[in-house]
């Protein structure tokens, strides 16, 4: 039995072995299409629209990367996955890309064999409160019921928050999302603790989100974003890059509106001249893709500013404030090296 | 009157005292009989009135049927928001399917309750035709759904979803496990050792380990033993799980009904010099399956349920469909209308199932129980 099970472990092996030599581009390329593992619903993230199309925040970044590779960004099969299945799911080349607001941690990355190429959104845990409670910080929380879910990170981070701060709290404990709305709705609990984007989407399905409120302190660190297979660097470059010229868009000023006469014209910052393939931009065909990648990323999907406040941004029910999902420039934690 | 005179015993029946009997009687016997009755009868009237008035202006009086988004629909009126349901009425029905190519499974559909009916109706006319249809229908249907033959574009199973997904694997796996449950229960009775240990093992197996842990296998455990790009759809693979589980439970049902058939049926068919298919086929099977059939319809029920829990592996049925509605920052907050409609879905089909189960026990109803 035991030389059995070793047996299809080698077999397992060596055909793994055997795919990681075909590139990852070359397999997207034959096939014309791009495999993106995304959530099965998340507002803002991931969700289809009434026409069944896939919209939201991943999803995008899903788009960009076709975009890049293919030319054009409508070519990619979304799959789903939960948060149990995603990472089995990738390493089994169901997808070549997970863009699921997946958090980028110790394990994930090293024990699971996996490359995280960037990080495209930085959450954090924090705290949602009526209004009408009267606190304006998390500090002001002491004695306070909260609804926090079970068997989650989330409930460690709370514990050390709250013992950090010297302060007693009264946990709710919830199982689903769904539950803690509806217990938060009816005042079982005064506070709400998630991830910051999950306290946003929770609190655009109130019937009067304007009596509810986040408040400022985030108290863990949950870095979100694209995480592809170990072994092909070339496509963990492609990938990274992607989100890098996005944020490049943004800091140059590059819009989807304006990528098209800024790539036909001679700029006087050369860098946008690089980004765009007016200037040669050593190393592009290393990568395998065409000089006109950031055009086709920018001007298909967007850069990162657009992206953002097309899918999360203040425009939408979401109302998610840039913070430090900004350019470094701005306050944020985005700075993204040189396209030279 | 009082002065007609009548022979002994010939007093013809008068007619009950006014007020007594019908429904005036009965309702003042049952509602107004006494001071707390009545009380009774008009508060739990106020109360009756109030509740319906309410939930039927919820559900249609005060509901929206049309609209662009929930804030739309709470500008309209304040009832339930049926928006989020129309919108979306196709992908809760196809899933993902591509809208051109949604005919394939409408025809799919509707020819599957032509190849159903022989097989659940016995007496229907032309049935011989009828049966031949049912053998070849699931390569029809599985080549006019999944493409890829005739010209007919190649579908690719992630865009596979709601009902649609449902009545693919609950049928398929309802289809396919009751002979395989039917194998596996006389396996177990069987005099062979090997055959008999094997289905024990097989049957224990399957009942002792949780639906959702096998699926997790189909999804996970089977990828780690394939090369990456191996196309053995997750489809197939959650319809073998499902298969599985549901025969090893269809098994142990149908072992019940067997014996619960006296000895003298044996008897008797080895003193007629039956041999063992004979006997499996003529006296054992008929009586077992008779009175196994609540409890096969028992689990039939319940594996169309349990499709629901392929959400948890990332297919969007139903149920998935509906949360990724609810993901959609327009409609986000509605699942209440999106959970009543899928709960609809699924009793309709379940109880159509159950009602059909109940004819049948009539219809081989012999009365000698």
């Amino acid at each position: 039995m035991k030389t059995k099970i070793l047996l299809a472990a080698a077999t397992a092996g060596v055909m793994f072995a055997g795919s990681v030599l075909a590139s990852t581009l070359d397999d997207v390329r034959a096939r014309g299409k791009l495999n993106c593992i995304i959530n099965t619903g998340l507002a803002g993230f991931a969700a289809p629209d009434d026409k069944g199309k896939w919209t939201g925040f991943d999803v995008d970044f899903c788009r960009a990367v076709a975009a890049a590779t293919l030319g054009d960004a409508d070519k990619v099969n979304y799959t789903t996955a939960t948060g149990k299945t995603r990472f089995t799911k990738l390493a089994a080349g169901e997808g070549e890309i997970l863009s699921r607001n997946t958090t980028w941690t110790f394990s994930r990355d090293v024990d699971l064999s996996q490359t995280f190429v960037g990080v495209s959104y930085y959450d954090g845990q924090g705290f949602m409160v009526p209004k009408a409670l009267g606190v304006k910080s998390a500090k002001g929380l002491d004695g306070a019921s909260v609804c926090i879910q079970t068997g989650t990170t989330t409930e460690l981070n709370l514990a050390e928050f709250f013992a950090g701060n010297g302060m007693k709290y009264n946990p709710v404990p919830i199982e689903t999302n769904a539950e803690a709305q509806e217990l938060y709705k009816a005042g079982r609990c005064d506070v709400y603790t998630t991830d910051a984007s999950g306290l946003y989407a929770t609190m655009s399905s109130f019937d009067n989100p304007a009596d509810h409120m986040v408040l400022p302190e985030i108290v863990s660190k949950e870095p979100l974003g694209p995480v592809v297979r170990h072994g092909d660097d070339q496509w963990a470059d492609i990938v990274a890059w992607t989100l890098k010229a996005m944020m490049a868009g943004e800091e140059l000023g590059i819009t989807s509106a304006n990528v098209k006469s800024l790539a036909g014209k001679d700029n006087k910052n050369k860098e946008i001249n690089r980004l765009l393939g007016k200037d040669p931009l050593q190393g592009i065909s290393k990568l395998g893709l065409s000089a006109d990648w950031a055009v086709n990323i920018i001007g298909q999907v967007g850069n990162y500013e657009e992206v953002f406040e097309k899918n999360l941004g203040m425009s939408t029910p979401l109302k998610i404030a840039r913070g430090m999902n900004q350019l470094y420039r701005d306050g944020g934690l985005f700075y993204i090296p040189p396209i030279k | 009157m009082s002065t007609e005179m009548y022979k002994p015993g010939s007093y013809p029946n008068l007619p009950p005292p006014p007020g007594t009997v019908g429904f005036y009687g009965w309702i003042r016997n049952n509602l107004f009989s006494s001071i707390s009755n009545t009380l009774l009868t008009i508060v739990s009237v106020v109360l009756v009135y109030y509740l319906i008035d309410g939930i039927i202006g919820w559900f249609f009086f005060d509901a929206v049927f049309d609209a662009d988004s929930k804030i739309e629909c709470r500008k309209i009126n304040d009832g339930a928001c049926w928006a989020v349901i129309t919108r979306r009425v196709g992908q809760f029905v196809y899933g993902f399917y591509p809208e051109a190519e949604r005919w394939r499974i409408d025809i799919s559909f509707l020819t599957m309750f032509i190849a159903f009916a022989p097989l659940l109706y016995p007496d229907l006319p032309k049935r011989k035709w009828l049966l031949w249809f049912s053998g070849i229908f699931p390569f029809f249907a599985f080549i006019l759904i999944n493409g890829g033959f005739f010209g007919l574009a190649k579908i690719e199973y992630s865009l596979f979803g709601g009902f649609m997904l449902t009545v693919i694997l609950g049928v398929t796996g309802i289809v396919c496990s009751l002979p395989i449950g039917i194998l596996l229960a006389l396996g177990r009775q069987s005099k062979l050792t090997v055959v008999r240990t094997l289905s024990i093992c097989f049957i224990e197996f399957m009942r002792g380990v949780p639906l959702i842990t096998l699926l997790f296998v189909a999804s996970s455990m089977l990828n780690y033993f394939m090369p990456p790009g191996t196309n053995f759809s997750i489809l197939v693979r959650v319809i073998i799980m499902f298969t599985f589980f549901s025969a090893a439970y269809i098994a142990e049902v149908i072992r019940g009904g067997i014996q619960a058939i006296p000895k003298g049926q044996y008897e008797a068919a080895d003193a007629l010099g039956m041999n063992y298919w004979q006997t499996t086929r003529f006296i054992t099977l008929p009586q077992a399956l008779k009175i196994s059939i609540p409890g096969i319809m028992n689990t039939f029920i319940g594996l169309y349920k349990d499709t629901t829990l392929v959400v948890v592996i990332g297919l969007l049925d139903p149920l998935g469909i509906g949360r990724a509605a609810l993901a959609d920052t327009k409609w986000n907050g509605l699942s209440t209308e999106t959970y009543l409609f899928v709960a609809l879905f699924f009793f309709v089909s379940c109880f159509a199932m159950s009602r059909y189960s109940l004819w049948l026990e009539n219809k081989l109803n012999t009365d000698h129980k």
